[in-house]
C-alpha cells in the first residue's frame, strides 16, 4: 500500500485515495470545433510510460482535493506532489 | 517411556513443574510448559509426524522453527480446525490436538506411498506433461486425481468462530528479529530516542544467544539478551512484540506482521482474538532476520530422524529435548561441532562425518580433546529405516568427491546434518534489494536497497558475533539519527566466541554405485537433485522456469532450506557460478498466514459499513424486506400477512396509481451547489439547457461522460440566484459528486462553484397517487397545493410542527407526486405524520420493487437501461439534448456509430399470451426457429407485472427500435430454455402524453 502526501493533508494510505491517470490530458476547450481524431485522442488514448509520470490524485476519503503526483510507475516512488495550481519542486 | 528424551540438565526454556496433556493422532501424550508441539513429540521419542507432498513418504522434523517444510500438521477440530500448520511454531497448550495430513488410512500406513514405489512416473514436470491431454480429462478425471493426491490438509467446512483483529501502527524503526544484531539496533536506535518496534517470531526474545555458547561484556550471550530485554521493555518508546511474524515487505515501507496473541494460552478471554494482523508503515526497516542452516543432499535425505544440526541443539538447549541417543553429525563447516558438544554434555558420543579434509577450528579442537573420533573426508551415501531412521551407509569421499572409495553401514538414530549457513534475505528481497552473492559464505545477501531497508548481522551475511553486534549498533544509531536530534551513541560491547575455520563448498554427496536413492533438496515439494537435472537435461535454463517445473522453492516454504542447494546443484551441472545462474523471486508471505487474520474483523455485517435512512426501523417495524443498494438498505416491499412478493409489490403500486403511496427516497444523492457560477456549471455538466431555469423550480437533467455515454440523471432546482440542490441516482451519487469535484477543480478551476454532499443531511419522502394533494394539503393547510399554485416541477418552502420542510412537485411514479424533504433528524416524524393523515387516503408504503414497476410503465429508464453503453439517443433522452450548447461529452455524440440510425434503442415489450413474465436478460431474436447462431437484436433490461393493464410489461432495447413497434418478436432465454412470443410496444407504456403527473 503506498504512501501518499496530500498536498492539503499530508501523508496518508493509499486507501484513502483514489487514481485519476495522466495529469497532463488538457481537455479541449468547450465550444471549439475539433476534429474527430483529436477528440478520440483525448477521450480514450492515454500513454502508459514505464517509469516516471505524472498523474492525478483524489483524496477521495479525505479532504477530496484533486491533486498531482509525479510516479515512478516501476518502483512506485512517488517523487512529489502538489496542487492542481503549482507545479512540482524539482 | 514417556518424555524418555529429555536431556539430563534443565537449562533450558521449559517449565517441568507444569504439565501439559495433548494428543496427537489420538494418541495422549505429555509435555511441559515452554515445549512446542514438535519439542513435545521429540521428548516422546515420536519423530515420523507426516507424509511427503508428492510420494508420499514418511517425513519428520527437519527443522525447529519456521525454516520446517515437513512437518505441518492438522491442528484442532471441527469450525476450529486449521490445515498446514508447522509443528516447530506451535506452542503447546493443554488439550491441544493435532494429526497428521496428507495421509490415509494413516500415517503409518499410508496408501498413497505407492506413488513412493512408482516414483519413476513422477518426475519433474509430471503434471504438465501427464495430463495435458486430452483437454476433456481434466474435469473429471486428472483434476479430482491431482487434488486427492496431492492434498495437503483440510479446510474446515463451517466458518471459523475465532476473533481476528487488525492494527495499525506506525514507528521510526522496525527491527524484524531479536538474535544479537537485533537487539543491538533496537537499543541503540531506542536509546537514542527513536520510537523503535521489535518483533520476535519465537515465544523468547534472543535468537541465536539462547543457544550459543558465546560472551558479551562480562555476560552470557544469554544473560546480555535477557538484560537487553529488559533495557528495551523499560522504555517508553518501545514495542515488544513475540510471537509475531513480519511476513510481508510491500510499497513505501508498509510491511505485515501477525502476531499469536492467544493460540498459546489455555483459556483466552473471551474478547481476545486469536491473532492480530499488523500493518505496519516504518520510517526504516531493520531486517536481522538472522540465517537458516543448509540441509545436505544425499540418498534418502528424508527420512524421519535426520535434521539440522542447528536444530537438534535447539531442541537440546531451549526445550531440553534429545533428538535421539544414538546420533551421527554430518558436516561440510564448524558449526555443527556445537551440537556434538551438547550431545557430549548428555553423555552421548555422536559419530562425526566431516566433508572436510581437516579443520582446526576451536570447536573441533574442543570436540577432538574430548576423545571423539572425528572422520573427516566422509559422508553419507545412503540410509534405512522406514518410518525412522535406523542405519546409514556412510564412507569416505575420494580426491575429488566426486565417489565414495569405501562404505559401511552404522547404525543411528538420528543423523543432525549442517551444509553452512543461508542469510535470510526474504524481507529484503520482497522491498525490491537486489541481492548479490557473497563468495564467502556462499550465499546471496542483500546489495542495493530499492526501500528504506537495511539487513544487519547475519541475514547481512555478517556471521560472526562481533560482526552482528557492531552492526547492529552501528545501524540502529545511525537510523534513529534520522528521526531524533539526541545523538546518543551507544558502545557496541566486547564480544567472544569460538573462531571458525570455513566451510567446503560441497552440499551433495555421489550416489553410492549401482545404486539411485532419491537425495532431496527440497523436502517440502518433494524435489530431488534428479528433478533437477532432469529440468536442465530437457532444457530448461532460466532458474524461474526450473522452479516451476520441478516446483523448487514454491508454496508455503518459499525454500527458506532448499533455495541455495538448487542453485548450486544447476551451477554445478551448468559449469556456471551460482551468481550468473541468479536467484528467484521471494514472494510475501515468508510463513503462512491463516485466512481468518487476512480478513479480520471484516466479516458478517461488519464486511462493509450498513447506511440506514433515519426511517429505517420504522420499516423494519411494518414487516419490510429489505434489499441491498449499494450499502444502503431499503424496503423492497412489505408483505402483508400471507402475501408473495408478487402480490405485496402489486397492491402497493395499484395503490399509487388509484389512491396514495409513501415511498423513503432518502437514499438518492444529493449535492449542494454553490457559487456565481453555478448555473454556468450546470450547462456544462448536464445535456440540457439551465442557465434560465428559474428560482423555486426543479428540472430534469442528464449527464454524460467525455464519451457520450449516459452517466446519470436526476431534478436539480434553483434554490436561489446561486444555490441549487442536484439529485443523482443512489447508486452513483458518490461518483457524479467525484466528477463535479474533477471538473471544477481540475478542468475548470476558474468556475467560481462549490459542491457539497448532503445526501445525509435531508430525508426524503416520496408522496405518490391522485390522491397525494388532498393529503398534503390537510398536513400544509398554508400553501398552496393546488396545480397553479405548486405546478410540475416546482418547489414550496415551509413549515410544519416547527420544522423545516421544501415539497417538491416531482415525479417518479408518473402520477401526480410530491417529494418532502425535511432535516433527517425529522425524516422519521415527517413520515409518520404522513402516514397517520394519510390513512383517510388509504395510504400504504411502497418498496423498491413497486417503485420499479411503476416507472417501468412509465418507460423512465433507470440503472438497466444506462448501463453505460448508451447515448442519449438509445434511451429516448434525444429530446433533452441541446443543439445549442456545448457540454461533457457532446463532441462524441456526433460521432458515426453514435448517430446510426440502426442503433439499439428502447422499446416496450408485451408478450402475446398476455400472461408470461419476461425474464429480464432475455435475448430478442426474430425468428426462434432457426439455427445458431441467432442474430440478435438486442436485450430485455427491465421487466414489471403492469398493474395498469394487469399483464406482464418490459423494456428492452433493440435494434432500430423505432421501427420495430406493432411487430411480433421473440424474447428468448437460453439459460431458462424458454422463448416467449412478445409484441413490441412503445415503451411509454402508461400515460404516454404524461397528463397524470401534470394534473
Ligand atoms: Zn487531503
Amino acid at each position: 500500500m503506498l504512501e501518499i502526501k496530500c498536498p492539503y493533508c499530508g501523508k496518508r494510505s493509499q486507501n484513502e485515495f483514489s487514481y485519476g491517470g495522466d495529469a497532463t490530458v488538457k481537455r479541449p476547450t468547450l465550444g471549439e470545433e475539433i476534429s474527430t481524431e483529436d477528440w478520440d485522442n483525448f477521450v480514450y488514448f492515454r500513454d502508459n510510460p514505464r517509469g516516471k509520470h505524472t498523474e492525478l490524485w483524489h483524496h477521495v476519503s479525505g479532504c477530496r482535493q484533486w491533486f498531482k503526483a509525479s510516479r515512478d510507475t516501476a518502483t512506485h516512488e512517488i517523487f512529489d506532489t502538489c496542487k492542481m495550481n503549482e507545479a512540482f519542486n524539482e | 517411556m514417556s518424555n524418555a528424551y529429555r536431556t539430563k540438565n534443565s537449562t533450558g526454556l521449559i517449565n517441568k513443574n507444569k504439565k501439559i496433556n495433548f494428543s496427537f493422532n489420538g494418541h495422549t501424550y505429555h509435555g511441559y510448559e515452554g515445549d512446542t508441539l514438535a519439542s513435545a513429540l521429540i521428548s516422546n521419542g515420536i519423530h515420523l509426524i507426516g507424509r511427503s507432498f508428492k510420494y508420499h513418504r514418511p517425513r519428520g522434523f527437519l527443522g525447529v522453527g519456521v525454516e520446517e517444510p515437513n512437518a505441518m500438521v492438522q491442528l484442532h477440530e471441527g469450525n476450529k480446525s486449521e490445515p498446514n500448520i508447522m509443528a516447530t511454531e506451535v506452542e503447546l497448550v493443554e488439550g491441544l490436538k493435532a494429526k497428521s495430513q496428507n495421509c490415509w488410512p494413516s500415517v503409518q500406513f499410508d496408501i498413497g506411498e505407492v506413488n513412493n514405489l512408482l516414483n519413476r512416473f513422477f518426475p519433474a514436470g509430471f503434471y504438465y506433461k501427464t495430463f495435458m491431454w486430452p483437454k476433456s480429462f481434466w474435469m473429471k478425471i486428472y483434476e479430482p486425481f491431482i487434488r486427492k493426491a496431492a492434498g495437503m490438509g483440510v479446510a474446515p467446512l463451517q466458518p471459523d468462530p475465532d476473533r481476528y483483529e487488525h492494527n495499525y501502527e506506525h514507528c521510526d524503526v522496525l527491527v524484524v528479529g531479536s538474535g544479537p544484531s537485533g537487539l543491538a539496533s533496537a537499543l541503540a536506535a531506542a536509546k537514542n530516542g527513536a520510537r523503535v518496534i521489535l518483533a520476535e517470531d519465537k515465544a523468547n526474545f534472543g535468537g541465536s544467544l539462547l543457544t550459543d555458547e558465546v560472551t558479551i561484556g562480562n555476560m552470557s550471550g544469554k544473560e546480555w539478551a535477557n538484560d537487553t530485554v529488559a533495557q528495551l521493555k523499560s522504555l517508553p518508546n518501545v514495542i515488544m512484540k513475540k510471537r509475531s511474524q513480519v511476513f510481508g515487505y510491500y510499497d513505501h515501507n508498509m510491511t505485515v506482521m501477525i502476531e499469536r496473541v492467544s493460540d498459546h494460552q489455555e483459556n483466552p478471554s473471551k474478547y481476545t482474538p486469536r491473532q492480530r494482523l499488523h500493518y505496519i508503515r516504518a520510517g526504516e526497516v531493520i531486517v536481522s532476520t538472522g540465517s537458516i542452516e543448509r540441509p545436505i543432499s544425499f540418498g534418502n535425505n528424508d527420512r524421519p530422524g535426520i535434521l539440522l544440526a542447528s536444530a537438534a541443539k535447539e531442541y537440546m538447549k531451549v526445550y531440553e529435548t534429545l533428538v535421539g541417543k544414538k546420533p551421527i553429525i554430518f558436516t561440510n563447516n564448524d558449526t555443527a561441532y556445537s551440537t556434538a558438544l551438547e550431545f557430549l554434555k548428555n553423555d552421548i558420543v555422536p559419530v562425526i562425518l566431516d566433508t572436510r579434509n581437516n579443520s582446526n577450528g576451536e570447536l573441533v579442537k574442543e570436540v577432538k580433546q574430548k576423545g571423539v573420533n572425528i572422520r573427516f573426508n566422509s559422508g553419507i551415501a545412503d540410509t534405512k529405516g522406514h518410518l525412522k531412521i535406523k542405519s546409514a551407509v556412510i564412507g569416505e569421499l575420494d580426491k575429488d568427491k566426486e565417489n565414495f572409495t569405501s562404505l559401511e553401514s552404522i547404525d543411528c538414530d538420528c543423523i543432525c546434518m549442517s551444509g553452512g549457513w543461508t542469510p535470510t534475505v526474504h524481507l529484503s528481497s520482497q522491498a525490491g534489494n537486489k541481492l548479490k552473492f557473497n563468495e564467502e559464505i556462499d550465499a546471496f545477501v542483500p546489495d542495493k536497497k530499492r526501500q528504506r531497508e537495511s539487513a544487519v548481522g547475519a541475514a547481512n551475511g555478517s556471521f560472526t558475533l562481533n560482526q552482528s553486534l557492531a552492526e547492529g549498533f552501528q545501524v540502529g544509531f545511525d537510523l534513529s539519527n534520522k528521526f531524533t536530534d539526541n545523538n546518543i551513541e551507544t558502545n557496541t560491547p566486547n564480544s567472544k566466541e569460538p573462531k571458525y575455520e570455513k566451510h567446503e563448498r560441497l552440499w551433495c554427496m555421489p550416489l553410492p554405485q549401482g545404486k539411485k536413492p532419491k537425495r532431496f533438496i527440497d523436502f517440502q515439494n518433494d524435489v530431488a537433485v534428479s528433478d533437477v537435472e532432469l529440468a536442465i537435461r530437457e532444457g530448461f535454463r532460466s532458474i524461474e522456469h526450473v522452479k516451476r517445473y520441478t516446483t523448487l522453492g514454491m508454496a508455503g516454504d518459499q525454500g527458506k532450506t532448499s533455495n541455495l542447494n538448487g542453485l548450486q546443484y544447476v551451477s554445478n551441472i551448468e559449469k556456471k557460478i551460482v551468481p550468473e545462474v541468479g536467484h528467484t523471486t521471494f514472494r510475501p508471505p515468508y510463513t503462512p498466514v491463516t485466512i481468518g487474520a487476512i480478513v479480520g474483523r471484516e466479516v458478517g455485517n461488519h464486511y462493509l459499513p450498513t447506511r440506514k435512512s433515519p426511517i429505517h426501523n420504522w420499516h423494519e417495524e411494518n414487516n419490510a424486506v429489505f434489499v441491498a443498494a449499494g450499502l444502503w438498505q431499503r424496503p423492497r416491499y412489505y408483505p402483508k400477512e400471507s402475501e408473495n412478493m408478487n402480490d405485496a409489490v402489486n397492491r402497493e403500486a395499484a395503490n399509487v396509481r388509484k389512491n396514495v403511496g409513501i415511498c423513503d427516497v432518502t437514499t438518492l444523492g444529493k449535492i449542494d451547489i454553490k457559487g456565481p457560477d453555478a448555473p454556468e456549471f450546470l450547462n456544462r455538466v448536464y445535456t440540457n439547457a439551465w442557465l434560465k431555469l428559474p428560482v423555486g423550480k426543479a428540472r430534469y437533467g442528464v449527464m454524460l461522460r467525455e464519451d457520450g455515454m449516459v452517466f446519470d440523471d436526476g431534478t436539480t432546482s434553483r434554490l436561489s440566484e446561486n444555490h441549487f440542490h442536484m439529485t443523482t441516482t443512489t447508486a452513483q451519487a458518490a461518483n457524479v459528486l467525484s466528477h463535479l469535484e474533477y471538473y471544477l477543480q481540475v478542468v475548470w478551476p476558474e468556475l467560481d462553484v462549490n459542491v457539497l454532499s448532503t445526501t445525509e443531511q435531508w430525508s426524503g419522502i416520496a408522496v405518490a397517487g391522485p390522491k397525494s394533494r388532498e393529503l398534503l394539503s390537510k398536513l400544509f393547510p398554508n400553501i398552496d397545493l393546488s396545480n397553479e399554485g405548486l405546478p410540475f416541477m416546482g418547489l414550496v418552502d415551509t413549515n410544519i410542527d416547527g420544522i423545516f420542510a421544501r415539497i417538491y412537485r416531482i415525479s417518479f411514479s408518473g402520477e401526480l407526486a410530491y417529494e418532502v424533504n425535511v432535516e433527517s433528524n425529522f425524516g422519521l416524524h415527517m413520515w409518520k405524520k404522513i402516514m397517520d393523515e394519510g390513512k383517510a387516503f388509504n395510504i400504504e408504503p411502497y418498496g423498491t420493487e413497486a417503485l420499479s414497476t411503476l416507472r417501468i410503465e412509465m418507460g423512465h429508464v433507470a440503472g438497466a437501461e444506462l448501463d453505460g453503453r448508451a447515448v442519449p439517443f438509445d434511451v429516448g433522452l434525444n429530446g433533452m439534448v441541446s443543439k445549442k450548447k456545448d457540454f461533457i461529452g457532446k463532441r462524441s455524440l456526433s460521432k458515426e456509430a453514435f448517430t446510426s440510425e440502426d442503433r439499439q434503442t428502447i422499446v416496450g415489450l408485451v408478450p402475446l399470451d398476455k400472461r408470461t413474465k419476461i425474464p429480464e436478460g432475455s435475448h430478442i431474436v426474430e425468428n426462434d426457429k432457426v439455427a445458431s447462431p441467432v442474430p440478435k437484436l438486442g436485450h430485455v433490461s427491465s421487466s414489471c407485472w403492469s398493474v395498469e393493464y394487469n399483464n406482464p410489461f418490459s423494456i428492452a432495447i433493440i435494434k432500430d427500435g423505432k421501427n420495430k413497434i406493432g411487430k411480433n418478436l421473440f424474447a428468448v432465454s437460453p439459460l431458462k430454455d424458454i422463448s416467449i412470443p412478445v409484441e413490441v410496444v412503445s415503451s411509454h407504456y402508461v400515460d404516454p402524453d404524461g397528463e397524470r403527473v401534470r394534473s
